[in-house]
Protein backbone atom coordinates (compact mmCIF):
# COMPACT_ATOMS: atom_id res chain seq x y z
CA UNK A 1 0.00 0.00 0.00
CA UNK A 2 1.24 3.44 -0.91
CA UNK A 3 2.21 5.47 2.09
CA UNK A 4 0.81 8.90 2.71
CA UNK A 5 -2.24 8.38 0.54
CA UNK A 6 -4.47 9.70 3.29
CA UNK A 7 -3.08 13.27 3.16
CA UNK A 8 -5.30 16.16 2.07
CA UNK A 9 -3.34 17.13 -1.09
CA UNK A 10 -3.31 13.50 -2.14
CA UNK A 11 -7.05 13.17 -1.62
CA UNK A 12 -7.68 16.29 -3.68
CA UNK A 13 -5.38 15.03 -6.42
CA UNK A 14 -7.16 11.67 -6.64
CA UNK A 15 -10.55 13.41 -6.73
CA UNK A 16 -9.38 15.77 -9.47
CA UNK A 17 -7.82 13.09 -11.67
CA UNK A 18 -10.87 10.87 -11.25
CA UNK A 19 -13.27 13.67 -12.21
CA UNK A 20 -11.28 14.54 -15.31
CA UNK A 21 -10.89 10.95 -16.49
CA UNK A 22 -14.55 10.08 -16.07
CA UNK A 23 -15.90 13.31 -17.49
CA UNK A 24 -13.88 12.56 -20.61
CA UNK A 25 -15.26 9.00 -20.73
CA UNK A 26 -18.87 10.11 -20.28
CA UNK A 27 -18.74 13.02 -22.70
CA UNK A 28 -16.99 10.91 -25.35
CA UNK A 29 -19.73 8.32 -25.12
CA UNK A 30 -22.42 10.99 -25.31
CA UNK A 31 -20.87 12.77 -28.28
CA UNK A 32 -19.96 9.67 -30.26
CA UNK A 33 -23.36 8.02 -29.84
CA UNK A 34 -25.44 11.19 -30.33
CA UNK A 35 -26.07 10.82 -34.10
CA UNK A 36 -27.24 7.23 -33.69
CA UNK A 37 -29.58 8.26 -30.89
CA UNK A 38 -31.14 11.11 -32.85
CA UNK A 39 -31.62 8.79 -35.79
CA UNK A 40 -33.39 6.33 -33.49
CA UNK A 41 -35.67 8.98 -32.05
CA UNK A 42 -36.70 10.25 -35.46
CA UNK A 43 -37.22 6.74 -36.72
CA UNK A 44 -39.34 6.01 -33.67
CA UNK A 45 -41.62 8.98 -34.36
CA UNK A 46 -41.92 8.04 -38.01
CA UNK A 47 -42.72 4.43 -37.07
CA UNK A 48 -45.48 5.61 -34.76
CA UNK A 49 -46.97 7.88 -37.41
CA UNK A 50 -47.01 5.07 -39.95
CA UNK A 51 -48.47 2.68 -37.38
CA UNK A 52 -51.30 5.11 -36.57
CA UNK A 53 -52.20 5.46 -40.22
CA UNK A 54 -51.97 1.72 -40.85
CA UNK A 55 -49.17 2.18 -43.36
CA UNK A 56 -46.44 0.40 -41.41
CA UNK A 57 -45.18 -2.56 -43.42
CA UNK A 58 -44.79 -5.61 -41.22
CA UNK A 59 -41.27 -6.14 -39.90
CA UNK A 60 -40.00 -3.16 -41.87
CA UNK A 61 -36.41 -2.05 -41.48
CA UNK A 62 -35.19 1.49 -41.03
CA UNK A 63 -34.77 2.12 -44.74
CA UNK A 64 -38.26 0.97 -45.64
CA UNK A 65 -39.80 3.14 -42.94
CA UNK A 66 -37.91 6.17 -44.22
CA UNK A 67 -39.09 5.42 -47.72
CA UNK A 68 -42.76 5.05 -46.81
CA UNK A 69 -42.59 8.09 -44.55
CA UNK A 70 -41.08 10.25 -47.28
CA UNK A 71 -44.54 10.30 -48.94
CA UNK A 72 -45.71 12.46 -46.06
CA UNK A 73 -45.33 16.20 -46.06
CA UNK A 74 -44.46 17.68 -42.68
CA UNK A 75 -46.10 21.06 -42.08
CA UNK A 76 -46.50 23.43 -39.15
CA UNK A 77 -49.95 24.78 -38.38
CA UNK A 78 -51.09 27.76 -36.32
CA UNK A 79 -53.84 26.19 -34.22
CA UNK A 80 -55.65 29.50 -33.67
CA UNK A 81 -56.14 30.40 -37.32
CA UNK A 82 -55.68 27.01 -38.92
CA UNK A 83 -53.13 28.34 -41.38
CA UNK A 84 -49.78 26.82 -42.27
CA UNK A 85 -46.76 28.69 -40.97
CA UNK A 86 -43.21 28.65 -42.25
CA UNK A 87 -40.70 26.62 -40.17
CA UNK A 88 -38.63 29.80 -39.77
CA UNK A 89 -41.51 31.20 -37.69
CA UNK A 90 -40.55 28.85 -34.85
CA UNK A 91 -36.85 29.21 -35.55
CA UNK A 92 -36.12 25.92 -37.31
CA UNK A 93 -35.20 25.02 -40.86
CA UNK A 94 -36.60 21.54 -41.01
CA UNK A 95 -40.17 21.28 -39.63
CA UNK A 96 -39.28 17.77 -38.39
CA UNK A 97 -36.98 19.46 -35.84
CA UNK A 98 -39.78 21.45 -34.19
CA UNK A 99 -40.84 19.94 -30.85
CA UNK A 100 -44.38 21.00 -30.03
CA UNK A 101 -44.19 19.42 -26.57
CA UNK A 102 -41.11 21.40 -25.67
CA UNK A 103 -42.92 24.52 -26.87
CA UNK A 104 -45.55 24.11 -24.12
CA UNK A 105 -42.97 25.16 -21.55
CA UNK A 106 -42.17 28.35 -23.48
CA UNK A 107 -44.64 31.16 -22.64
CA UNK A 108 -43.99 32.77 -26.04
CA UNK A 109 -44.93 29.67 -27.96
CA UNK A 110 -47.85 28.32 -25.99
CA UNK A 111 -51.10 29.43 -24.37
CA UNK A 112 -52.63 28.67 -21.04
CA UNK A 113 -55.85 26.71 -21.21
CA UNK A 114 -58.58 27.76 -18.78
CA UNK A 115 -59.22 24.89 -16.42
CA UNK A 116 -62.90 24.82 -17.42
CA UNK A 117 -61.91 24.29 -21.05
CA UNK A 118 -59.01 21.97 -20.34
CA UNK A 119 -60.79 18.75 -21.21
CA UNK A 120 -57.60 16.91 -22.07
CA UNK A 121 -55.87 17.93 -18.83
CA UNK A 122 -52.79 19.37 -20.52
CA UNK A 123 -52.76 22.86 -18.92
CA UNK A 124 -50.86 24.51 -21.79
CA UNK A 125 -51.28 24.18 -25.52
CA UNK A 126 -48.58 24.94 -28.08
CA UNK A 127 -49.56 27.70 -30.52
CA UNK A 128 -48.02 25.85 -33.41
CA UNK A 129 -48.54 22.18 -34.08
CA UNK A 130 -46.85 19.77 -36.44
CA UNK A 131 -49.05 17.89 -38.90
CA UNK A 132 -48.28 15.21 -41.44
CA UNK A 133 -50.18 15.24 -44.69
CA UNK A 134 -50.20 12.84 -47.58
CA UNK A 135 -51.44 14.11 -50.94
CA UNK A 136 -52.09 12.46 -54.24
CA UNK A 137 -52.43 14.60 -57.37
CA UNK A 138 -52.93 17.67 -55.22
CA UNK A 139 -55.72 16.12 -53.17
CA UNK A 140 -55.29 15.40 -49.49
CA UNK A 141 -55.47 11.66 -48.98
CA UNK A 142 -54.49 11.35 -45.36
CA UNK A 143 -53.66 13.58 -42.39
CA UNK A 144 -51.86 12.46 -39.24
CA UNK A 145 -52.26 14.71 -36.20
CA UNK A 146 -50.36 14.49 -32.90
CA UNK A 147 -52.67 14.34 -29.86
CA UNK A 148 -52.03 14.15 -26.15
CA UNK A 149 -53.95 14.27 -22.90
CA UNK A 150 -54.20 12.97 -19.39
CA UNK A 151 -55.48 9.48 -18.64
CA UNK A 152 -55.37 8.05 -15.13
CA UNK A 153 -51.68 8.10 -14.18
CA UNK A 154 -49.98 9.75 -17.05
CA UNK A 155 -50.19 11.90 -20.14
CA UNK A 156 -50.82 9.79 -23.21
CA UNK A 157 -49.02 10.88 -26.38
CA UNK A 158 -50.20 9.58 -29.69
CA UNK A 159 -51.19 10.17 -33.28
CA UNK A 160 -54.58 10.20 -34.93
CA UNK A 161 -54.81 9.52 -38.62
CA UNK A 162 -57.73 10.80 -40.71
CA UNK A 163 -58.82 9.88 -44.21
CA UNK A 164 -59.01 12.41 -47.03
CA UNK A 165 -62.55 13.49 -46.05
CA UNK A 166 -60.98 14.75 -42.79
CA UNK A 167 -63.77 13.08 -40.85
CA UNK A 168 -63.24 9.34 -41.01
CA UNK A 169 -60.70 7.95 -38.56
CA UNK A 170 -58.05 5.74 -40.03
CA UNK A 171 -56.35 4.88 -36.78
CA UNK A 172 -55.34 6.05 -33.33
CA UNK A 173 -52.20 4.94 -31.57
CA UNK A 174 -50.34 6.00 -28.45
CA UNK A 175 -46.60 5.77 -28.26
CA UNK A 176 -45.98 7.03 -24.76
CA UNK A 177 -48.04 6.54 -21.61
CA UNK A 178 -47.81 4.95 -18.18
CA UNK A 179 -51.31 3.57 -17.69
CA UNK A 180 -51.85 0.40 -15.64
CA UNK A 181 -50.58 -2.64 -17.55
CA UNK A 182 -53.44 -4.98 -18.40
CA UNK A 183 -56.15 -2.36 -17.75
CA UNK A 184 -55.55 1.18 -19.07
CA UNK A 185 -52.42 -0.13 -20.76
CA UNK A 186 -54.73 -1.98 -23.14
CA UNK A 187 -54.89 1.25 -25.20
CA UNK A 188 -52.01 -0.46 -27.00
CA UNK A 189 -54.02 -3.60 -27.70
CA UNK A 190 -54.29 -3.98 -31.50
CA UNK A 191 -57.79 -5.44 -31.21
CA UNK A 192 -59.01 -2.42 -29.29
CA UNK A 193 -57.28 -0.01 -31.63
CA UNK A 194 -58.83 -1.66 -34.66
CA UNK A 195 -62.28 -0.50 -33.47
CA UNK A 196 -61.36 3.09 -34.22
CA UNK A 197 -60.92 2.45 -37.91
CA UNK A 198 -63.84 3.87 -39.88
CA UNK A 199 -65.38 5.83 -37.01
CA UNK A 200 -66.46 9.37 -37.80
CA UNK A 201 -65.38 12.42 -35.85
CA UNK A 202 -68.08 14.93 -36.72
CA UNK A 203 -71.80 15.23 -37.36
CA UNK A 204 -73.12 17.15 -40.36
CA UNK A 205 -72.01 20.53 -38.97
CA UNK A 206 -68.37 19.35 -39.08
CA UNK A 207 -67.22 21.39 -36.10
CA UNK A 208 -67.97 19.55 -32.89
CA UNK A 209 -66.33 16.13 -32.50
CA UNK A 210 -68.75 13.50 -31.24
CA UNK A 211 -66.50 10.62 -30.18
CA UNK A 212 -67.83 8.63 -27.21
CA UNK A 213 -66.24 5.71 -25.43
CA UNK A 214 -69.15 3.69 -24.08
CA UNK A 215 -69.46 0.75 -21.75
CA UNK A 216 -70.75 -2.63 -22.81
CA UNK A 217 -69.72 -2.64 -26.46
CA UNK A 218 -71.19 -0.98 -29.53
CA UNK A 219 -74.01 -3.02 -31.02
CA UNK A 220 -74.52 -2.95 -34.78
CA UNK A 221 -77.82 -1.06 -34.53
CA UNK A 222 -76.88 1.45 -31.82
CA UNK A 223 -77.82 5.04 -32.69
CA UNK A 224 -74.80 7.12 -33.60
CA UNK A 225 -72.58 4.04 -33.66
CA UNK A 226 -70.28 5.75 -36.16
CA UNK A 227 -69.06 7.93 -33.27
CA UNK A 228 -68.96 5.26 -30.58
CA UNK A 229 -66.10 3.05 -29.48
CA UNK A 230 -66.18 0.34 -26.82
CA UNK A 231 -64.41 1.60 -23.69
CA UNK A 232 -61.58 -0.36 -22.10
CA UNK A 233 -62.87 -2.73 -19.44
CA UNK A 234 -61.56 -1.99 -15.98
CA UNK A 235 -60.15 1.35 -17.13
CA UNK A 236 -62.92 3.91 -16.88
CA UNK A 237 -60.60 6.84 -16.24
CA UNK A 238 -58.19 5.98 -19.05
CA UNK A 239 -61.15 5.60 -21.42
CA UNK A 240 -62.57 8.91 -20.30
CA UNK A 241 -59.15 10.49 -20.83
CA UNK A 242 -58.91 9.12 -24.36
CA UNK A 243 -62.43 10.35 -25.18
CA UNK A 244 -61.65 13.81 -23.82
CA UNK A 245 -58.33 14.16 -25.53
CA UNK A 246 -59.71 13.13 -28.92
CA UNK A 247 -62.63 15.52 -28.59
CA UNK A 248 -60.39 18.31 -27.34
CA UNK A 249 -57.83 18.03 -30.12
CA UNK A 250 -60.40 17.58 -32.88
CA UNK A 251 -62.49 20.47 -31.50
CA UNK A 252 -62.21 24.20 -32.21
CA UNK A 253 -59.40 24.65 -29.69
CA UNK A 254 -57.48 21.91 -31.43
CA UNK A 255 -57.35 21.06 -35.11
CA UNK A 256 -60.94 21.91 -36.14
CA UNK A 257 -60.01 25.35 -37.65
CA UNK A 258 -57.19 23.73 -39.61
CA UNK A 259 -59.32 20.81 -40.77
CA UNK A 260 -62.08 23.21 -41.83
CA UNK A 261 -59.69 25.27 -43.95
CA UNK A 262 -58.15 22.13 -45.37
CA UNK A 263 -61.58 20.76 -46.27
CA UNK A 264 -62.55 23.96 -47.99
CA UNK A 265 -59.24 24.12 -49.76
CA UNK A 266 -58.24 27.40 -48.16
CA UNK A 267 -54.79 26.31 -47.06
CA UNK B 1 -8.42 -13.51 4.32
CA UNK B 2 -8.99 -16.98 2.95
CA UNK B 3 -7.84 -17.54 -0.61
CA UNK B 4 -10.63 -17.72 -3.13
CA UNK B 5 -10.46 -19.40 -6.50
CA UNK B 6 -11.72 -17.95 -9.74
CA UNK B 7 -14.30 -20.69 -10.04
CA UNK B 8 -15.72 -20.00 -6.60
CA UNK B 9 -15.87 -16.29 -7.24
CA UNK B 10 -17.67 -16.79 -10.52
CA UNK B 11 -20.20 -19.46 -9.60
CA UNK B 12 -20.91 -19.09 -5.89
CA UNK B 13 -23.14 -16.02 -6.28
CA UNK B 14 -25.44 -17.92 -8.62
CA UNK B 15 -27.09 -20.19 -6.07
CA UNK B 16 -25.19 -20.55 -2.84
CA UNK B 17 -24.60 -16.83 -2.30
CA UNK B 18 -27.22 -15.25 -4.52
CA UNK B 19 -27.30 -11.47 -4.10
CA UNK B 20 -31.10 -11.37 -4.26
CA UNK B 21 -31.84 -14.74 -2.69
CA UNK B 22 -29.45 -14.65 0.26
CA UNK B 23 -28.40 -11.05 0.67
CA UNK B 24 -31.79 -9.62 -0.39
CA UNK B 25 -30.17 -6.82 -2.43
CA UNK B 26 -31.34 -5.22 -5.68
CA UNK B 27 -35.02 -5.87 -5.05
CA UNK B 28 -36.19 -2.54 -6.47
CA UNK B 29 -35.21 -3.26 -10.04
CA UNK B 30 -36.31 -6.87 -9.66
CA UNK B 31 -39.83 -5.54 -9.21
CA UNK B 32 -39.67 -2.90 -11.88
CA UNK B 33 -38.22 -4.48 -14.99
CA UNK B 34 -39.54 -8.03 -14.90
CA UNK B 35 -42.78 -7.74 -16.87
CA UNK B 36 -41.23 -9.16 -20.01
CA UNK B 37 -38.28 -11.42 -20.77
CA UNK B 38 -36.77 -9.23 -23.49
CA UNK B 39 -36.56 -6.18 -21.28
CA UNK B 40 -35.28 -8.26 -18.38
CA UNK B 41 -32.45 -9.77 -20.42
CA UNK B 42 -31.22 -6.36 -21.51
CA UNK B 43 -31.39 -5.13 -17.92
CA UNK B 44 -29.45 -8.21 -16.75
CA UNK B 45 -26.74 -7.72 -19.36
CA UNK B 46 -26.45 -4.07 -18.36
CA UNK B 47 -26.10 -4.96 -14.69
CA UNK B 48 -23.53 -7.68 -15.44
CA UNK B 49 -21.49 -5.24 -17.52
CA UNK B 50 -21.67 -2.49 -14.92
CA UNK B 51 -20.82 -4.74 -11.97
CA UNK B 52 -17.95 -6.40 -13.79
CA UNK B 53 -16.34 -3.21 -15.07
CA UNK B 54 -16.99 -1.26 -11.89
CA UNK B 55 -15.26 -4.02 -9.92
CA UNK B 56 -12.40 -4.06 -12.40
CA UNK B 57 -11.92 -0.30 -12.28
CA UNK B 58 -12.21 -0.06 -8.52
CA UNK B 59 -9.79 -2.94 -8.06
CA UNK B 60 -7.22 -1.36 -10.42
CA UNK B 61 -7.08 1.88 -8.45
CA UNK B 62 -7.76 0.37 -5.02
CA UNK B 63 -4.27 1.06 -3.65
CA UNK B 64 -4.52 4.72 -4.67
CA UNK B 65 -7.95 5.54 -3.24
CA UNK B 66 -7.78 7.53 0.00
CA UNK B 67 -10.05 5.95 2.59
CA UNK B 68 -11.91 9.19 3.29
CA UNK B 69 -13.35 9.49 -0.23
CA UNK B 70 -13.49 5.85 -1.26
CA UNK B 71 -17.30 5.65 -1.43
CA UNK B 72 -17.47 8.76 -3.61
CA UNK B 73 -14.75 7.34 -5.86
CA UNK B 74 -16.68 4.08 -6.27
CA UNK B 75 -19.87 6.00 -6.89
CA UNK B 76 -18.24 8.11 -9.61
CA UNK B 77 -16.89 5.03 -11.36
CA UNK B 78 -20.25 3.26 -11.20
CA UNK B 79 -22.24 6.32 -12.26
CA UNK B 80 -19.99 6.92 -15.27
CA UNK B 81 -20.31 3.31 -16.38
CA UNK B 82 -24.08 3.43 -16.03
CA UNK B 83 -24.28 6.59 -18.15
CA UNK B 84 -22.16 4.94 -20.82
CA UNK B 85 -24.39 1.84 -20.79
CA UNK B 86 -27.50 4.03 -20.99
CA UNK B 87 -26.09 5.94 -23.97
CA UNK B 88 -25.19 2.70 -25.74
CA UNK B 89 -28.69 1.30 -25.21
CA UNK B 90 -30.26 4.51 -26.52
CA UNK B 91 -28.11 4.27 -29.62
CA UNK B 92 -28.41 0.56 -30.38
CA UNK B 93 -31.47 -0.80 -28.57
CA UNK B 94 -33.80 2.17 -28.61
CA UNK B 95 -37.08 0.28 -28.20
CA UNK B 96 -35.92 -1.58 -25.13
CA UNK B 97 -34.19 1.43 -23.64
CA UNK B 98 -37.53 3.24 -23.88
CA UNK B 99 -39.18 0.48 -21.87
CA UNK B 100 -36.39 0.36 -19.31
CA UNK B 101 -36.60 4.15 -19.09
CA UNK B 102 -35.34 5.32 -15.75
CA UNK B 103 -34.28 1.92 -14.46
CA UNK B 104 -31.04 1.84 -16.39
CA UNK B 105 -30.05 5.03 -14.61
CA UNK B 106 -31.09 3.47 -11.35
CA UNK B 107 -28.47 0.73 -11.70
CA UNK B 108 -26.30 3.33 -9.96
CA UNK B 109 -28.31 2.83 -6.80
CA UNK B 110 -28.38 -0.95 -7.10
CA UNK B 111 -26.88 -2.18 -3.83
CA UNK B 112 -25.25 -5.14 -5.56
CA UNK B 113 -22.91 -2.98 -7.63
CA UNK B 114 -21.84 -0.79 -4.75
CA UNK B 115 -21.70 -3.72 -2.35
CA UNK B 116 -19.33 -5.72 -4.55
CA UNK B 117 -17.10 -2.70 -5.19
CA UNK B 118 -16.76 -1.96 -1.49
CA UNK B 119 -16.87 -5.54 -0.22
CA UNK B 120 -14.77 -7.37 -2.80
CA UNK B 121 -12.98 -5.17 -5.31
CA UNK B 122 -11.34 -3.01 -2.63
CA UNK B 123 -9.56 -6.10 -1.27
CA UNK B 124 -8.87 -8.25 -4.33
CA UNK B 125 -6.97 -8.15 -7.60
CA UNK B 126 -8.48 -6.93 -10.87
CA UNK B 127 -9.04 -10.32 -12.50
CA UNK B 128 -10.80 -11.88 -9.51
CA UNK B 129 -12.83 -8.70 -9.02
CA UNK B 130 -13.91 -8.74 -12.64
CA UNK B 131 -15.06 -12.36 -12.30
CA UNK B 132 -16.80 -11.54 -9.04
CA UNK B 133 -18.71 -8.79 -10.83
CA UNK B 134 -19.79 -11.18 -13.58
CA UNK B 135 -20.74 -13.82 -11.01
CA UNK B 136 -22.87 -11.49 -8.95
CA UNK B 137 -24.41 -10.02 -12.07
CA UNK B 138 -25.37 -13.55 -13.11
CA UNK B 139 -26.78 -14.31 -9.68
CA UNK B 140 -28.95 -11.22 -10.00
CA UNK B 141 -29.87 -12.17 -13.56
CA UNK B 142 -30.94 -15.71 -12.79
CA UNK B 143 -33.37 -14.47 -10.18
CA UNK B 144 -34.72 -11.75 -12.47
CA UNK B 145 -35.21 -14.18 -15.33
CA UNK B 146 -37.02 -16.56 -12.99
CA UNK B 147 -39.39 -13.78 -11.93
CA UNK B 148 -39.85 -12.48 -15.48
CA UNK B 149 -40.61 -15.98 -16.79
CA UNK B 150 -43.66 -16.33 -14.57
CA UNK B 151 -44.73 -12.71 -14.84
CA UNK B 152 -44.69 -12.66 -18.62
CA UNK B 153 -46.13 -16.14 -19.11
CA UNK B 154 -49.00 -15.82 -16.64
CA UNK B 155 -49.47 -12.06 -16.86
CA UNK B 156 -49.45 -11.61 -20.62
CA UNK B 157 -49.58 -15.18 -21.94
CA UNK B 158 -46.35 -14.84 -23.85
CA UNK B 159 -42.61 -15.41 -23.60
CA UNK B 160 -40.07 -13.15 -25.30
CA UNK B 161 -43.07 -11.40 -26.84
CA UNK B 162 -44.25 -14.60 -28.58
CA UNK B 163 -47.82 -15.42 -27.60
CA UNK B 164 -48.11 -18.92 -26.12
CA UNK B 165 -51.42 -18.69 -24.30
CA UNK B 166 -53.74 -16.53 -26.41
CA UNK B 167 -55.39 -14.04 -24.05
CA UNK B 168 -59.13 -13.37 -24.06
CA UNK B 169 -58.48 -9.76 -25.12
CA UNK B 170 -57.05 -11.04 -28.38
CA UNK B 171 -59.80 -13.57 -28.93
CA UNK B 172 -58.19 -16.54 -27.19
CA UNK B 173 -59.08 -18.51 -24.06
CA UNK B 174 -56.47 -17.46 -21.52
CA UNK B 175 -57.63 -15.01 -18.86
CA UNK B 176 -54.49 -13.04 -18.05
CA UNK B 177 -53.56 -12.54 -14.44
CA UNK B 178 -53.42 -8.77 -14.09
CA UNK B 179 -51.69 -8.90 -10.71
CA UNK B 180 -48.60 -10.41 -12.31
CA UNK B 181 -48.19 -7.35 -14.50
CA UNK B 182 -48.01 -5.13 -11.44
CA UNK B 183 -44.79 -4.74 -9.42
CA UNK B 184 -46.04 -6.26 -6.11
CA UNK B 185 -46.39 -9.69 -7.74
CA UNK B 186 -42.60 -9.87 -8.02
CA UNK B 187 -42.45 -9.88 -4.22
CA UNK B 188 -44.49 -13.07 -4.13
CA UNK B 189 -42.39 -14.77 -6.79
CA UNK B 190 -39.10 -13.72 -5.18
CA UNK B 191 -40.45 -14.90 -1.83
CA UNK B 192 -41.36 -18.29 -3.27
CA UNK B 193 -37.98 -18.52 -5.00
CA UNK B 194 -36.15 -17.81 -1.76
CA UNK B 195 -38.28 -20.41 0.00
CA UNK B 196 -37.37 -22.96 -2.68
CA UNK B 197 -33.69 -22.00 -2.53
CA UNK B 198 -33.54 -22.37 1.24
CA UNK B 199 -35.35 -25.69 1.20
CA UNK B 200 -32.74 -26.93 -1.27
CA UNK B 201 -29.83 -25.41 0.69
CA UNK B 202 -30.87 -25.38 4.35
CA UNK B 203 -27.58 -23.77 5.38
CA UNK B 204 -28.94 -20.49 3.95
CA UNK B 205 -31.71 -20.35 6.51
CA UNK B 206 -30.98 -17.54 8.91
CA UNK B 207 -30.94 -18.10 12.61
CA UNK B 208 -33.88 -16.66 14.41
CA UNK B 209 -33.15 -13.31 16.01
CA UNK B 210 -35.05 -14.27 19.10
CA UNK B 211 -37.18 -17.10 20.31
CA UNK B 212 -40.73 -16.54 21.30
CA UNK B 213 -41.31 -17.57 24.86
CA UNK B 214 -43.87 -20.22 25.56
CA UNK B 215 -47.34 -18.97 26.14
CA UNK B 216 -47.90 -19.17 29.87
CA UNK B 217 -51.43 -19.49 30.99
CA UNK B 218 -52.64 -18.02 34.23
CA UNK B 219 -56.01 -18.68 35.73
CA UNK B 220 -58.10 -15.61 36.35
CA UNK B 221 -59.05 -16.60 39.86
Amino acid sequence: MAKGKETVPRTLLVALVLSIVFSVVVSTAAVVLRPAQIKNQNLDIKTNILAASGMLPEGAGAEEIEKVFSQFEVRLVDLETGDYVEPSFVGVKDPMKYDMYKATSDPEMSTNILSSADKAGIKRRPNISKVYTLSENGNIKRVVLPVHGYGLWSTLYGFMSLEGDLNTIEGLGFYDHAETPGLGGEVDNPRWKSQWVGKELYDEDKTKPQIRLIKGGVSSNAPGKEHKVDALSGATLTSRGVQSLVNYWMGDRGYAPFLKKLREGEV
Amino acid sequence: MAEVTAKQVLFEPIFSNNPIGLQILGICSALAVTTSMNVTIVMCLSVIAVTAFANLAVSLVRTQIPGSIRIIVQMTIIASLVIVVDQILKAYAYEISKQLSVFVGLIITNCIVMGRAEGFAMKNGPWLSFLDGIGNGMGYSIMLLFVAFFRELLGAGSLFGVTLLTPVNEGGWYITNGLLLLPPSAFFIIGLAIWGLRTWMPEQVEEEDYKMSRHTHKEAF
